[in-house]
């Protein structure tokens, strides 16, 4: 098996502060990783790191076996957040457009190829049907199944989805994990899926990596999401309730994983 | 662009025609499409990068450059342009959030009508000019302006179509961008220094005060119409050609200023589009 990641001894320091230190993790290619935490546990900075727009302070990140940014093509990206068109009727297939090669030189001229590319990537993320609309009247689902399809231009080989769930009611959360369990089943691509609650995924996920107190554990849901794990990682006592197919991470004070969701802001 | 002033069908296009075969009214109309195209173009970046107010305070910015010239002996035209791009660099250059930040771009502002103010007190005979700059001369451009002009747009639209795709790209995915590789304080420094000059230009026309109308109203009306990006681009092109050449030509038959005419064509489209798009689309 090819390794889609490779982390070994990461440490990521960010205006003094150590975001995460000492962080191993191997992925194989064509694993779906559920990659959990609480809040400011460096779930968005390992994914800077990831897709290389941040260098690890020590240690070594490799993609696909080179460094990310040389890999940076064969990733797909879906950011946390996305906004700030309300006031234009700019359509959400302009915006897949203009992601669409768009770090080449030139004018935004969408070649035939590209327009073919954006027109597979919404039928694939079924957002085709609405695409022609402004993004700015889309709600919150169909704006993350635009966001998705752009993160799949150009069939890449890993997909780096930093908390597409936030905000979005249980039925969008179920049609948007279809869709991308359906992308990974069909091109065997390699998932790193960001989210404030495991739930969700608990039938697609192949292993989770769980963030806390600056370390980083991975492995099956049931090595790492226990009471034993979980309280090395905080530093503190935790517990881990399970009911029937669903889990909950508590400390002493209460819910973990269910405190406030998924709003802090990075843009 | 010269016709035949024999042409009698009515007394409004016999003054016309009388108007348009004027050097001066020829010189207005040219250097105003020239400055509307750039303006309509590179405004429509500055919509989607929401980065309105800092072209506003490059105008004002271009005021102390303007003021300022005529100290070191410099056009007014030189010293804008050297001022706003060095500025735009500098404020591109020191980031997204510099560009956005309203105080620090507040505070740039208002320091500069500060220096402005000072030039002119201290070479008191650009007193005169100073409403020009403010204000406009649309029928003061002269044939050297307009070759400088035309040079100068044409060098920032090559420099767009260099680099266009990467800045829209920038401009509605920055973090979608920057993990493609693109950096983007180099593109917004790129951009800064295009918009600088743009802003420059669009001065010459309707003034400093007014560098907003041609900027960003074109640009504003057309994306709150147009779902593409070339529709949006068309769209605030023709715009902003239509709105310059019926203000100068007004200004020709009423006498009322050009700068006036233009803000006032632009203010009620923008009224009756943005009616429009409160109550016929959702």
């Amino acid at each position: 098996m090819t390794s889609a990641l490779q982390i070994a001894d990461l440490s990521i320091s960010l205006g003094g502060n150590t975001i995460l230190s000492g962080v191993n993790a191997e992925i194989a290619a064509g694993e779906f990783i559920g990659i959990f935490g609480p809040n400011g546990a460096g779930k968005t900075t390992l994914v800077r790191c990831i897709i290389g727009t941040l260098a690890p302070t020590r240690g070594s990140i490799k993609v696909l076996g080179i460094s990310p940014a040389q890999a940076a093509r064969q990733v797909g990206y879906m950011p946390q957040g996305h906004g700030g068109f309300d006031a234009t009727a700019l359509s959400a297939r302009a915006l897949v457009e203009a992601a669409c090669d768009g770090d080449r030189w030139g004018i935004p001229w969408t070649s035939r190829k590209s327009r073919q590319e954006v027109d597979r990537v919404l039928e694939v993320t079924d957002a085709a049907r609405y695409a022609k609309r402004p993004f700015s009247v889309l709600s919150g689902g169909e704006r993350q199944r635009v966001m998705l399809a752009q993160a799949l231009l150009g069939d890449p080989r890993i997909l780096v989805l930093d908390e597409p769930l936030a905000s979005l009611d249980p039925k969008n959360q179920g049609l948007l994990i279809e869709c991308v369990a359906r992308v990974k089943e069909r091109t065997n691509t390699t998932v790193l899926f960001v989210a404030h609650d495991m739930n969700p995924l608990m039938n697609v996920m192949d292993r989770v990596m769980y963030l806390a107190g600056g370390g980083a554990a991975l492995g099956k849901l049931d090595e790492v999401i226990t009471s034993e794990s979980l309280s090395r990682l905080y530093g503190t006592s935790i517990e881990v309730v399970r009911t029937q197919n669903r889990v909950f991470v508590v400390s002493s004070e209460g819910n973990v994983t269910e405190t406030e969701c998924a709003h802090h802001d990075h843009d | 662009m010269s016709p035949k002033p024999n042409v009698p069908i009515t007394i409004m296009i016999n003054t016309l025609t009388t108007y348009l075969s004027y050097g001066f009214v020829q010189n207005a109309l040219i250097a105003g499409t020239l400055s509307a195209v750039l303006g309509a173009i590179v405004g429509y970046f500055v919509v989607i990068r929401n980065s309105g107010f800092a072209a506003h305070a490059l105008a004002h910015i271009g005021f102390a450059g303007a003021a300022g010239a005529a100290l070191i002996g410099l056009s007014p035209l030189e010293g804008m342009l050297l001022l706003t791009v060095g500025s735009g660099v500098v404020m591109g250059g020191a980031g997204d959030k510099m560009s956005r930040n309203d105080t620090a771009i507040g505070m740039v502002l208002s320091m500069s009508l500060g220096l402005g103010t000072l030039f002119l007190s201290l070479y008191s005979s650009f007193a005169g000019q100073a409403k020009s700059i403010l204000f406009g001369e649309i029928f003061g451009v002269s044939q050297d302006q307009i070759i400088k002009m035309a040079i100068l747009s044409v060098m920032s639209l090559g420099a767009l179509a260099i680099f266009s795709r990467r800045l829209l790209f920038a401009s509605v995915q920055p973090r979608l961008a920057e993990g493609r590789g693109l950096s983007l304080s180099a593109l917004s420094m790129a951009f800064m220094a295009v918009l600088a000059i743009s802003v420059t230009l669009a001065s010459q026309i309707v003034g400093i005060l007014l560098v907003f109308t041609l900027v960003i109203a074109p640009a504003g009306i057309a994306l709150r119409l147009c779902r593409s990006f070339w529709s949006g681009i068309l769209v605030s092109v023709v715009l902003g050609v239509i709105a310059v050449w019926t203000g100068i030509l007004l200004d020709c038959m009423t006498g009322y200023p050009a700068t006036f005419w233009i803000t006032a064509i632009f203010f009620v489209i923008y009224v009756l589009v943005e009616g429009y798009c409160r109550f016929f689309t959702k």
